[in-house]
C-alpha cells in the first residue's frame, strides 16, 4: 500500500506542476463562465420587444401572462391549426399552445418558433405557469384543511404537494411549415455539456496514461521500478494517479467557474437580482390561507425583480439539481475514466510508441466516439429504447447517461448502468493487468490482436 | 553458503522455450558471471530472481528458505534495458526510486547526500535527468541501484555506455560493495571483465546450463597442457629433438628469437619438455597457455552437442 501511494504521488505531482496542467485549469473555467455568462448578458441586452400570441384551451391562464419589458402576450380564440398555419405571416415572435387536459390540473404547454425560442421566454412562461398551478393547488388544500379541522396542519406536506413540474416543450415552425422539435431547454444544454466534458476528460487523461506508460517503456525505467513493485500497482498507481489529477482540473473548474459568474454577474447585472423561489411564494400563500394566523415562516417579502432575463436565466438553472448532476459526473467520469484508463493503459503497454497505438486505439474510441455522435438522439428522447441502451452498455454509459440525467432517469437505470460500468471496470482492469505485465517487458516486437489474446492467458 | 539458489527453473514463452531445467547455485560473497550468447534465456532468469516474472516449474531460495516477495528489498538490480525520466529532477527520482526500495524518506536522503558527496555529483541534484550525459545518467542509475544497501547486486551489461573512466570507478565500486559482504550477479559478453571480475561463472546455451563453477577449475579442466615456448635461433627441426607424442601446434620468428606452442601428452609433466629441449637451445621463456574465458566461451558454445561439464 505504502509504495502504490508513492507512485500515484509521484504520477499526480509530476502532472500537477507542469504548466499545461496551469493552463488548462485556467482556461477551462474562463469557457465554462463564457457559457454561463453570455446567454446572461444577451438576455440583458435582448431589449426587443417580443410578442407572443396565446391560446390557452384550459382557460385556466386567461390573463394571467403580464407583459412584461420585452415580452408582450396577447390571447388567439382561433384554434390551434389555423393559428399555427398564420403563425409565419402574423409577426409573432412565438405561439404558446396549452391543451385542454382531462384532469383539471394543466400540466404542459407547447411553444412554437420560427427559431430557437430564447430560454428567458420559457423560463417566463413555464414560472407563470408554475405558479398559478401551484397557487391552484395550495388553495384547493387549504379548502380541504379548513373543512377538516382534526389534521394539523403540515407545511412540509403542503409544499411537497403543492410542488409542480411544468414541462414547455417547444418545437420549431421551420420555412417549409415543417415542424421540428427544438433544444433550447436548460437540460438540453447541460446534457450536452456535461457529455461533452466527461467525453473529454475520459479522453484526455486517459491517454495521458497512456502515454505515460509508453514512456516508461522508451525511457527504459519500467525494468528497474518493476523490480522493486509489481507491474500491477504500478499500472493502478499511474491510472489513480493521472485521474487524481482530472479530479483535482474538475473541481478547481467548478469552483473558478462559479467565482467568476459570481463576479461578473454581480458587476455587471448588479443591483435586484433577488431571486425567487417557489417555496417563498408557497410560504406566503400559506401564510395568507392560514386560519389561526400562525407564523410559518418568515417569508421575506420578495423583492420585484429588475431585470426578468437574468432571473430566467438563473431561475432555469435553479430547476437543475446541480449537486445530482456533479455527484453523477464525478461517479461516472472516476469509475469511465478508471475502465477506459485501464484499456489506455494496456494499449500503452503493447506498444512500443504513439505511432504504434493506432490499430489498438480503434476499438476503445469508437463507442466513446459513437456515443457523442448519437448525443442528438439521446436529447430527442431521451426516455427511449436506444438512450436506454446506450446509457446501460458500459462503454457508452459515462457520455450518454451525463446527456441524459438532466431529463431525469429513473433510478433503477442510474443504478443498473452504474452497476454495469463498475463490474465492466473490474473486468477491464484484470485484463489490462495481464496485457501490461507481458507487453512492458517487450521491446521491438509489432504486437498483435493474437498475441495480447495470448498474453491475456499467460 | 549459497546466498541464492535456483532448482530445476523452466520457463516457456508460448512456443519459445526460455530456460530449460536451470539449477545455479550462488555463493555468498561472490562475483557470480551469468554467461551466455545473446537470447540464451540470462535476461528471463535474471527477471526470475527479481520477481518480475514467475518461472513455470522449479523453486527459488534466499539464504536457505524459499524466495520471498519482500526479499526484492535484498536486490538491487541494474537492468540492461535501464533509464530514468527525462523530466525529473535527479533528486527527486532518486528520492523516489530509493523510497520504493523501502527506505524511509528520512533514510533515502541521508544515503542519498553521502552518495552524491562520495560521487561529486551534488550539482546534479536540482538538474533535470536530460540535462545529463549518458555516463552520468549511469551514475545516477548505479547509484540507484546500490542505495539500499542489498545484499545481491544483479548487474546486466554494467559497462555498456561508460567511458573507461567511469567503467574503472564502477568496477572499483562493484569490488567494493564486495568486500562489504554484498554477492554479486555478473552477466556479461564482455569476457575481460569475466576474467578480471569473477569467483564463479554459470554459462548458459539454449535455455540450459552448460557450463558452471568455480573460474580457476573451469580453466584447469579447459587447459591443454600446451607450453609457449621462446628460444634463440636453432637451425634443425623442432620435431626431431622432442619426443614423438609432443605435438608442435604452431612456430614462428619473433625477431631474434624463434617461438614455438607445444603441446605434450596429459600424462607428462613440463619438466620433460624443459630437459629435451635445454640440450639443444637456450630458453628464453616458458609459460604454460591458460584458456582464456574467451575461448572457453566460444568453445563451450560452439560445440555441436554442448553436453553439460558441471564442476
Amino acid at each position: 500500500m505504502h509504495k502504490i501511494f508513492l507512485i500515484i504521488k509521484r504520477e499526480y505531482l509530476t502532472r500537477v506542476r507542469k504548466k499545461s496542467f496551469l493552463v488548462m485549469t485556467i482556461l477551462g473555467p474562463l469557457m465554462m463562465a463564457a457559457i454561463v455568462v453570455v446567454p446572461i448578458f444577451l438576455a440583458t441586452r435582448g431589449n426587443e420587444l417580443k410578442t407572443v400570441a396565446v391560446i390557452d384551451q384550459t382557460g385556466v391562464f386567461f390573463e394571467k401572462f403580464k407583459d412584461t419589458d420585452n415580452i408582450k402576450f396577447h390571447y388567439l380564440a382561433s384554434d390551434i391549426a389555423s393559428a399555427k398555419s398564420s403563425f409565419r405571416k402574423s409577426g409573432d415572435y412565438a405561439l404558446l399552445f396549452i391543451p385542454k387536459t382531462e384532469v383539471s390540473i394543466p400540466t404542459n404547454a407547447i411553444l412554437y418558433g420560427e427559431s430557437n425560442v430564447s430560454i428567458n421566454i420559457i423560463s417566463y412562461i413555464r414560472n407563470v405557469m408554475t405558479k398559478q398551478v401551484e397557487d391552484m393547488k395550495l388553495e384547493a388544500k387549504l379548502r380541504d384543511l379548513q373543512t377538516d379541522k382534526k389534521n394539523p396542519l403540515n407545511v412540509e406536506d403542503i409544499l411537497r404537494s403543492v410542488k409542480t413540474t411544468i414541462d414547455v416543450n417547444t418545437i420549431k415552425i421551420t420555412d417549409e411549415g415543417k415542424e421540428e422539435k427544438s433544444y433550447t431547454e436548460i437540460s438540453m444544454v447541460l446534457g450536452m455539456f456535461a457529455g461533452i466534458l466527461i467525453y473529454f476528460f475520459i479522453f484526455m487523461f486517459g491517454s495521458q496514461v497512456m502515454r505515460g506508460v509508453i514512456e516508461e517503456k522508451t525511457n527504459r525505467i519500467i525494468e528497474v521500478i518493476i523490480s522493486s513493485v509489481k507491474p500491477f500497482e504500478l499500472m493502478m498507481g499511474k491510472i489513480v494517479g493521472v485521474g487524481m489529477v482530472g479530479l483535482t482540473q474538475f473541481l478547481l473548474w467548478v469552483i473558478l467557474t462559479f467565482g467568476i459568474v459570481t463576479v461578473v454577474t454581480s458587476t455587471f447585472v448588479g443591483k435586484g437580482t433577488s431571486k425567487h423561489t417557489a417555496e417563498q411564494t408557497i410560504l406566503q400563500n400559506a401564510a395568507k390561507y392560514n386560519p389561526d394566523n400562525l407564523p410559518l415562516a418568515s417569508a421575506a417579502p420578495v423583492k420585484k425583480s429588475q431585470n426578468e432575463g437574468v432571473n430566467a436565466v438563473f431561475e432555469a438553472l435553479d430547476s437543475v439539481n446541480f449537486p445530482v448532476m456533479i455527484g453523477a459526473f464525478i461517479f461516472f467520469f472516476i469509475f469511465g475514466y478508471l475502465m477506459y484508463g485501464s484499456l489506455f493503459a494496456a494499449i500503452g503497454g503493447a506498444v512500443d510508441s504513439e505511432a504504434d497505438t493506432q490499430q489498438f486505439m480503434l476499438p476503445i474510441t469508437v463507442p466513446l466516439i459513437l456515443s457523442m455522435v448519437m448525443a442528438q438522439f439521446f436529447i430527442q428522447d431521451p426516455t427511449g429504447q436506444v438512450a436506454f441502451w446506450f446509457s446501460v452498455f458500459p462503454l457508452t454509459s459515462p457520455v450518454a447517461m451525463m446527456i441524459r440525467i438532466p431529463f431525469g432517469v429513473p433510478y433503477w437505470q442510474v443504478a443498473l448502468s452504474m452497476g454495469m460500468l463498475v463490474l465492466t471496470f473490474l473486468g477491464t482492469t484484470w485484463m489490462a493487468a495481464k496485457i501490461y505485465r507481458t507487453g512492458i517487458l517487450m521491446y521491438g516486437k509489432k504486437v498483435s490482436y493474437k498475441e495480447l489474446w495470448k498474453w491475456l492467458r499467460y | 553458503m549459497d546466498i541464492f539458489s535456483a532448482q530445476n527453473i523452466s520457463k516457456q514463452f508460448s512456443l519459445h522455450k526460455a530456460l530449460d531445467q536451470v539449477s545455479i547455485a550462488i555463493p555468498e560473497g561472490s562475483i557470480f558471471g551469468l554467461l551466455g550468447p545473446n537470447g540464451a534465456g540470462k535476461t528471463t532468469f535474471i527477471r526470475i530472481i527479481n520477481q518480475i516474472i514467475a518461472p513455470d516449474e522449479g523453486k527459488l531460495f534466499y539464504n536457505g528458505r524459499e524466495l520471498q516477495p519482500n526479499d526484492i528489498y535484498n536486490i538491487g538490480y541494474l537492468p540492461e534495458e535501464r533509464g530514468l525520466y527525462k523530466k525529473m529532477t535527479v533528486g527527486e527520482q532518486a528520492m523516489y526510486l530509493a523510497q520504493l526500495k523501502g527506505l524511509s524518506k528520512q533514510e533515502a536522503q541521508r544515503r542519498l547526500i553521502y552518495w552524491f558527496e562520495k560521487f561529486e555529483m551534488k550539482s546534479w541534484w536540482n538538474k533535470k535527468v536530460e540535462e545529463l550525459s549518458k555516463g552520468m545518467q549511469q551514475k545516477v542509475q548505479f547509484l540507484i541501484t546500490i542505495i539500499h544497501e542489498p545484499k545481491l547486486l544483479i548487474f546486466d551489461e554494467p559497462f555498456s555506455g561508460f567511458d573507461p573512466i567511469n567503467a574503472s570507478m564502477l568496477k572499483d565500486e562493484i569490488i567494493a560493495q564486495k568486500d562489504k559482504g554484498a554477492t554479486v550477479i555478473f552477466s556479461t559478453h564482455n569476457m575481460a571483465s569475466v576474467e578480471e571480475l569473477c569467483d564463479h561463472i554459470a554459462l548458459i546455451n539454449n535455455a540450459r546450463v552448460v557450463l558452471d563453477g568455480p573460474v580457476r577449475d573451469i580453466k584447469k579442466t579447459y587447459k591443454t597442457n600446451t607450453f609457449e615456448v621462446a628460444f634463440n635461433s636453432f637451425n634443425g627441426r623442432l620435431e626431431s629433438i622432442l619426443p614423438s607424442a609432443f605435438k608442435i601446434i604452431k612456430e614462428w620468428n619473433d625477431h631474434e628469437l624463434r617461438l614455438a606452442n607445444i603441446q605434450i601428452p596429459a600424462d607428462t609433466i613440463p619438466n620433460n619438455l624443459i630437459s629435451a629441449l635445454l640440450p639443444v637451445v637456450t630458453i628464453h621463456s616458458f609459460i604454460e597457455l591458460i584458456p582464456s574465458m574467451n575461448d572457453i566461451f566460444i568453445r563451450v558454445v560452439t560445440e555441436k552437442k554442448s553436453e553439460p561439464v558441471l564442476l
